[in-house]
């Protein structure tokens, strides 16, 4: 198991350098030039802009560039400056925190509701309960999140004044609620689905009619024997949505003036803040891979037949 | 001619432990209605090793499920019949008190243990749970249980294999894995089906002693389901032979081996390898068992009959009785338990 959790962690090494190096170069090739972006429509100072450039060596062949880069985050822990002088760091610090709490209550209503509709409806294979669940599903995968989000927004804290319409930068538990259903509006739909089709596949099996034949209460054939050995595919799903959550809230964020990391990426890629762009995306292919990871020990602990030496 | 046979079981007084009567099954599916099981009758009492004979699909295993009560339905559907589990109709029971049954009282051993035993819990902790559903005791106490059964199965160091997982068993340890969860709360009624059908030959033999060393020590009935008439001869008491969901003979079985009641089991007979006929082609029953949406009119395998004749064709045998304890549903069965018919050699 170790050795396996070892083996792992040096895999990861290529696989982040890998994807990091891509970040940079398709950063990098962004059309225009960073520093002349930032006079807008006024004629950029062509001195200045190189300084400006040389300072921030801008001009040095793109693998220099980062392998410096990588030197700098390996023995410094330094992400670089964003443009207006401020260590990315720092505005990593503030909006990391803030997307993980509000990917926290997003995957906490994913697995509640998307756990407990998908064994409904499993369970109730062709009955009504199903066919509700299905449409349920497909309601919210086919509604753009900003329509539901913005329909969400206006009924729940406009119409009926229960929570405040937006966010901000403190990012109170409560103040969170809202965003986090809609942010986990989707991958409840998705769960649903995985896990309807995970229980009635499971409920076919062997193990089920024995444990029905053994006198259990059906209760207990539910969640003890048919659960546990449908949780593997939820799991899976479940642990490639945190990175997805906290990365990927763009929309979400931008209704209801979350400061988190989806939005600032946005921001920051279309200002071609390319330190900003790269220090996160880096962080959030960190956290894919340690969720993955995670999943993957997650198995071994669901299902003894898999054993990692 | 008829055949001497004193069986201690057949005339055994009192409530017989399980008496199946006139049972049907149906399974109503996309396709139509699939009659598995049509009027099957038969009693175990305390001690009696019943086996079920009968090709693939003839409802031998439904009929045991229907018993346990562990049918699907809907698909499947019990129109008519009764099942009586010391003396009482299961099928007019709560679905709470069937389940109380099951387990205590009742119990099954399946053919796959490998996929009848549930792969991410350890032996122990599914052995422990009969006694802390049941019984309410303790995880502790239970597990000190689980590993009593499995020495009671004569698993090697029952204590230390107590937290094994089923796939790291062989498949004769799990079977008996299978028979001790069956046993641990000392049921009056096993049901095995098809319990050896997975198992090595030499393994088979071991198993099978196994389960009836049990089955006597405790003084259960058992069903044993199986299409293998050898593993049948040492262990059971009376046969019943099933065909396309009716019991075509029954009879104390070593009776039956001698001098088959009906063609059905005569065919199932000549096809048991044996070791003195070695060399010679292996006798195979002509044809394939009924579809049971479109079981044949009459009897409802004359279409694979050597020895049909018209009537078997439009009119359905009753069950003729054949001396103590035996019965064959045939047109002919007195004269085919005599050997005096002719087959029709096509
Ligand atoms: N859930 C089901 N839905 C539809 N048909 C079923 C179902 N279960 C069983 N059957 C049908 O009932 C018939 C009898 O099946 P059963 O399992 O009792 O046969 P069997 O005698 O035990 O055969 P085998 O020796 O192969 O175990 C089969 O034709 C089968 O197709
Ligand atoms: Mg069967």
């Amino acid at each position: 198991m170790g050795r396996y959790v070892a083996r792992r962690l040096l895999q990861m090494i290529p696989v982040f350098l890998g994807t990091t190096f891509l970040i940079y170069v398709m950063v990098y090739s962004l059309p225009g030039d960073p520093i002349s972006a930032l006079y807008g429509d006024k004629a950029a100072d062509k001195v200045f802009v190189a300084s400006k450039r040389k300072e921030l060596g801008l001009d040095d062949p793109l693998v220099v560039q980062y392998f410096n880069y990588l030197k700098n985050i390996v023995l410094h822990w330094d992400f670089g400056k964003a443009f207006n002088g401020q260590p990315v760091w720092n505005e990593m610090k503030r909006v990391f925190p803030i997307s993980l709490k509000l990917a926290t209550v997003a995957i906490g209503f994913e697995i509640v509701v998307g756990v407990a509709l998908g064994v409904l409806s499993g369970l109730r294979r062709g009955k009504f309960a199903d066919r509700i669940v299905l449409v349920i599903t497909l309601l919210i995968i086919s509604i753009p999140i900003f329509v539901l989000g913005r329909v969400i927004q206006w009924t729940v804290a406009i119409k009926w004044d229960l929570t405040k319409p937006t966010v901000g930068g403190e990012a109170h538990w409560a103040d969170l609620m809202m965003p986090g259903f809609v942010l986990g509006a989707l991958a409840v739909a998705f769960l649903a689905r995985v896990t309807r089709t995970s229980i009635v596949e499971n409920l076919r099996a062997d193990y089920i009619r024995t444990a029905t034949a053994k006198g259990l209460p059906r209760r207990r054939v539910i969640t003890v024997h048919l659960l546990r050995n449908s949780m593997i595919p939820m799991v899976t799903l479940i642990g490639t949505d945190l990175g997805t959550l906290m990365g990927g809230a763009i929309v979400t964020e931008g209704i209801f003036n979350v400061p988190g990391v989806g939005y600032t990426l946005f921001q920051a890629i279309r200002l071609k803040e390319g330190p900003t762009v790269i220090g996160i995306v880096t962080v959030l292919v960190l956290i894919f891979l340690a969720c993955s990871l995670i999943v993957d020990l997650l198995y071994a602990v669901l299902d003894p037949r898999i054993r990692y030496a | 001619m008829t055949i001497e046979t004193s069986d201690p079981v057949l005339v055994q007084p009192g409530v017989p432990l399980l008496e199946v009567e006139d049972l049907h099954v149906e399974f109503h599916t996309r396709d139509g209605v699939a009659k598995a099981v049509n009027g099957v009758s038969y009693k175990v009492h305390p001690g009696e090793t019943l086996a079920v004979l009968g090709e693939s699909g003839s409802g031998k295993s439904v009929t045991a499920q229907a018993v346990m009560g562990i049918l699907d339905m809907p698909p499947a559907r019990i129109p008519r019949g009764a099942i009586k589990f010391q003396g009482r109709d299961l099928l007019k029971m709560s679905n709470e008190e069937r389940r109380k049954l099951r387990g205590q009282r009742m119990a099954m051993i399946f053919q796959d243990s490998l996929s009848a035993l549930n792969p991410v819990y350890s032996v122990g902790f599914q052995l422990g749970e009969m006694f802390r559903v049941h019984r309410g005791m303790s995880r502790k106490d239970a597990k000190a249980k689980a590993v009593e059964l499995m020495d009671l199965v004569k698993i090697p160091a029952a204590r230390t294999r107590v937290n094994d997982y089923p796939h790291q068993f062989s498949g004769g340890m799990r079977q008996r894995i299978m028979i001790a969860m069956a046993l641990a709360l000392e049921p009056d009624l096993i049901i095995a089906d098809e319990p050896t059908t997975a198992l090595d030959v030499t393994v088979q033999a071991q198993v099978m002693g196994l389960l009836a060393e049990l089955q006597r020590e405790f003084h259960m009935g058992l069903i044993l389901i199986t299409h293998d008439l050898g593993v049948v001869a040492d262990v059971a008491d009376n046969i019943v032979v099933m065909y396309a969901g009716r019991i075509v003979e029954r009879a104390p079985v070593h009776a039956i081996y001698r001098q088959p009641g009906h063609p059905y089991t005569k065919g199932l007979l000549a096809s048991i390898p044996r070791l003195d006929l070695k060399g010679q082609d292996l006798y195979a029953i002509k044809g394939l068992p009924p579809n049971l949406m479109r079981i044949p009119s009459g009897c409802a395998f004359n279409p694979r009959c050597p020895y049909a004749r018209d009537v078997c064709t439009t009119e359905l045998p009753a069950a003729v009785p054949l001396g103590t304890g035996r019965e064959s549903a045939c047109h002919f069965a007195q004269a085919v338990l005599e050997g005096e018919v002719a087959a029709d050699v096509h």
